[in-house]
Parts: structure tokens; sequence; C-alpha cells
């Protein structure tokens, strides 16, 4: 359910009047709006930002390690609305077993890069994806460099 | 069929092609010196169109994200120089707002400006190398030696300021890191005074010549669907008729108080790519020119060192997050910071320009000429250590 205190902000109603259940939670803080979203309506809350709420672009993905917290993983997405002019950040939480998400490749192809920077730094899954595979590390890499589990520096034993 | 070792691309062997074609493999990079740095782009060939374009990154991919887990903030900016080092002023500065913006914290006036006029020197910086570079490829060899002639006395400047030509990390957490040297004024202003009459030269050589025209007119098209689809920022979106510049949309560091044009063209071509950075080369010089020339300059410089109590006390940050854009010389740049309330940052993203502006690599050149491959990939005016990061 979408909290109280953001229902004025019109980006935030017009998602709950879209789709009641899909936010599960959100906040303003210094300017910026974010809204938590039930990971398995990503990709049809994508879509609808993007057709009826004019953000027509995706300026990032990322994603952020809450180890040992669950659920681990926040996936972020930062969207952006040119005409006019806003930014909006969504935030999906994933457990940390089975990390797993809803490809929106198919709702911005731009998504194509930045989701595999994620699956290839974090470990995380999206369903749907194109051409999933590592992007900045070798193919045959071990282990997921950003989550908080896996060491800065330190040898192979 | 044989595996080209490329996923993705699967090529057919000699004499086995079905229309007569011979279909080749070509694996442009990581060296080749048009790639500017360590890009690879497997291309596959039907005579001398590219049929097939795979891009593969990650050659300078550090891990810069994970290492600024482990710096305090303050030294964490240093890494920021070493992501995008042609402009590294605008990485420092982009950084240095995240922060500032999760500490609650406006920097004095006088900084501010400094910080505009030295971030806008950067792009300078940055589009001197761009033009050498990109019209190397081409063949116009002239025009670099020209370009670096320029872009040596910037280095010049930045290196009295910072004592270091490329990786300055002059901006810092609540400001700038030294108060400015003696004669900074006089140095500058006698460098942008006579900038814009550079600027000509330069168009002398390029925008009316046959040759130029030729290998970038009709170029390396993109409509502008596709590259907003694809995740293409900056210049390249102004090249395509778009008046999109974060400095106007969302101004930061003071950019609304000052007076510049956004260059727009519509033709979205390697040519009207040209003509965009070419012109913000004249308004960044207008917008130094303005710095230098307005009331904040005047005051006393000392100011600037605000940032010295919190960089001998320390600082924690309130725990929270932000999404800091700027645009630096190559498109939209982004900081995502999330601070959990220690020394440390607990996660850094840089939406980086470079990255999402190479994505639309295949786009633009497949089903063109490989000779308008490098035209085409020179008008991105990418930084494949901004793309690794």
């Amino acid at each position: 359910m979408l909290p109280d205190n953001l229902r004025d902000h019109a980006v935030a109603a017009a998602l709950a009047a879209f789709d009641a259940g899909a936010t599960t939670g959100g906040k303003f803080e210094r300017g910026e709006l974010t809204l938590e979203i039930a990971p398995a309506r990503i990709a049809g809350v994508c879509g609808f930002l993007k057709h009826d709420q004019n953000f027509v672009r995706l300026s990032s993905v990322t994603a952020v390690d809450r180890y040992p917290a669950e659920p681990r993983f926040e996936v972020v997405y930062h969207l952006h609305s040119i005409q006019p002019y806003g930014r909006l950040r969504l935030k999906c939480r994933l457990s940390g077993a089975k990390p797993e998400i809803e490809s929106v490749t198919a709702v911005w192809r731009s998504a194509d890069w930045y989701e595999r920077e994620v699956f290839d730094l974090f470990g995380i899954v999206f369903r749907g994806h194109p051409d999933l595979r590592r992007i900045m590390l070798p193919e045959d890499w071990e282990g997921h460099p950003l989550r908080k589990d896996y060491p800065v520096t330190g040898s192979r034993v | 069929m044989s595996e080209s070792g490329v996923p993705g691309i699967t090529v057919l062997e000699t004499g086995q092609t079905e229309t007569g074609a011979r279909r080749m493999l070509l694996n442009m990079g990581p060296q080749h010196p048009s790639t500017h740095g360590v890009l690879r782009l497997a291309v596959e060939l039907d005579g001398e169109i590219v049929t097939k374009c795979v891009p593969d990154i990650g050659y300078l991919h550090t891990g810069i994200e994970k290492e600024f887990e482990v710096k305090t903030y303050q030294q964490a900016v240093t890494l920021t120089d070493r992501v995008d080092y042609l402009a590294p002023l605008s990485n420092n500065l982009g950084y240095c707002l995240a922060v500032e913006k999760l500490l609650g914290l406006e920097i004095p006036p006088q900084a501010q400006w400094m910080r505009v006029m030295l971030t806008e020197l950067t792009r300078l910086n940055s589009h001197l190398v761009w033009l050498g570079t990109h019209a190397m490829d081409i063949g116009a060899m002239t025009v670099f030696l020209y370009c670096f002639r320029e872009r040596e006395e910037i280095l010049k400047i930045f290196e009295m300021f910072s004592g270091q030509r490329m990786m300055t990390s002059y901006f810092r957490i609540g400001g700038l890191a030294l108060e400015p040297p003696r004669g900074w004024h006089q140095r500058i202003k006698t460098f942008i005074d006579s900038f814009p009459s550079k600027v000509d030269e330069y168009e002398d050589l390029l925008t009316t010549n046959r040759i130029w025209i030729g290998r970038t007119k009709g170029v390396g098209r993109m409509t502008l669907e596709d590259m907003l689809d694809l995740g293409v920022t900056g210049p390249m979106l102004r090249a395509a008729g778009l008046k999109i510049d974060a400095r106007r949309d969302d101004p930061y560091t003071s950019y609304e108080k000052f007076d510049f044009e956004i260059p727009i063209r519509t033709e979205s071509d390697v040519y009207a790519r040209y003509q965009v950075r070419v012109e913000e080369m004249r308004q960044s010089a207008r917008i130094v020119r303005q710095a230098l020339d307005g009331e904040k300059m005047k005051t006393q410089m000392e100011a600037l060192i605000y940032h010295f109590k919190i960089v001998t006390e320390g600082f924690r940050v309130p725990e929270g997050e932000v999404y800091q854009v700027i645009e630096s010389p190559r498109g939209e740049l982004g900081f995502y910071v999330v601070s959990d309330g220690t020394t440390s940052p607990y996660r850094v993203h840089m939406r980086t320009p470079s990255f999402g502006n190479l994505q639309a690599t295949p786009r633009m050149v497949e089903g063109t000429l490989i000779a308008d491959t490098i035209a085409s990939i020179g008008s991105m005016d990418f930084v494949l250590g901004d793309t690794d990061r």
C-alpha cells in the first residue's frame, strides 16, 4: 500500500490507481522520491511509468547488498522524465537465497547492459533478459565482487 | 558453421554462405588505435558492410565501485578522477555534490563559482581530446596538433591549481582542496581571451573541408527514439534535436546564474555531433569568462577553504541515499550514493555516460560501411575508463 504521506505525489498516486498492490512503501527525502515496488510487478509498473507517466528514459539500474540482513538485495532503478523534468527511484527487495527479478529490457532496451552489469557484479538474475551474461568480468570468473561478503583484497588459497 | 569465440556471433565459414558473399569476422580492438582505449568490437562483415557488431567491454574494469566502500568519503574523491580520466573534475563535482546533498551542506558561492569555471575548463579539455583524436581517426592529422596545443595549456592550469595535470582531485567535499594559486586569474584570462580564435582555427580546418564533410555528413545516423531507448545522453541527443542538459534542467553549483546557450542540431549524424561539440566549446569559454568576471571572484579566496574544519574533524554522513546527476562532457553522469551513517560510503554507483552511449554502437553501425564505423564510434566520444569503471 502507498504510504499516506506520498499521496500528494502525482506519480505515486497515479501508480496506486494503476495497480494498488504494486507499491509496498516509499519515502520522499532530500527532494528525491523513492517507491518500493513488489518485485513481481516491476515490469508492469515500469511499462506504465514509461507510457503513461512520461518516464521515457531509464537512467540506471543498480543494486545494494544489505548482507546479512534479509531481504538481502535491493535492486534500484532510476527513471527520468524529460518533459516535464522529473526523476524517480524504484526499489525492489530480493531475498539472498535466490535473487531473481523480471527484466525490464522489454520496456527500455537500455536495461540490457545495466542488468547485465548487476548480474555480473551482484549475481542477481533477470528473468526474460535476452542475453544475460557477464559484461565486466571474464566469463569464467567466480563470485560477484560487489556483494558484501566478497573480499576487497586477498589472494586465493 | 564455426564459433567465433564471441558470444552472439556465429560466423559462416568461407564458401558456405547462402548468398555467395564471403562473410568474415573482424576483431577491432582491444588495442585498435581508433577504439580509443581498450574496447573490442567483434564485427561480422559482408564485403564492406557491417552485418553484425558485438561490443566487448570490461578490459579496464578495476572495481572502483567496490573500492569506494573501503575509503572514507573524502579519500574516495581520488577514485572519481580515475573513472573518466579526460574529465576528472566533472567526476569530482558529481561525487562531491552527492555527498554534500547527503550532508545537507551548501558550499560558499565563491567555491561554487570556482567549481563551475574549472568544470567548464574540463569540458574544453575533454572536447579538445575528442576533436583531435576523432579528426585523426578520419585522416585529418593536423587538427590533433592544434587541439593538443590548447589542451596543454589547460593541463598546465590544472597543475597550477592542484599540482596534478590529470588526476587533480581538486574538488573536495565541502569545497576545494587548496587555495587557488597566485596569478591564476590572469593565467586563465589570457587563455580564455584567445580561445575563441583557436576554435575558429579548428573550424577553418574542418567545417567546410570537403573530405571531412564527405566522411561525416549522413554517417552514423540514429533516431532520437532509438537513442533515448538505448541510454544515449549528452551531445548525441542534442545533435538529434533534443534540448537536454542537466546544467539547465536541474541546475547545480550555481549554473542557473550563468548565461549560456545549449547548441542544438537536428541531423543526428557525425557532422551534427561535431557541430554541437564545437559550439559547446564556445559556450564553455563564455561560462569561464563570466565566472572570471563575476563579483564572486573578487572576494577573499581564503573563504574557499571552507572544508578545512570538516577535514580535520572528520565527518559522518547521515543515513540515506541520493542520486546526483550532472552534465559531464559526455552526457549524463549520475552518482548514486548510499550512506549507512558511518564515515565510508555503504555503496556508490556511477551511472557513466560512456557506458550508456556505447550500448548504442550496434544500432549505429550495423548495415553501414566498415570505414564509417570508425567515424561513428568516434562521434560517441566515450572513454573506456568511464565505461568499465
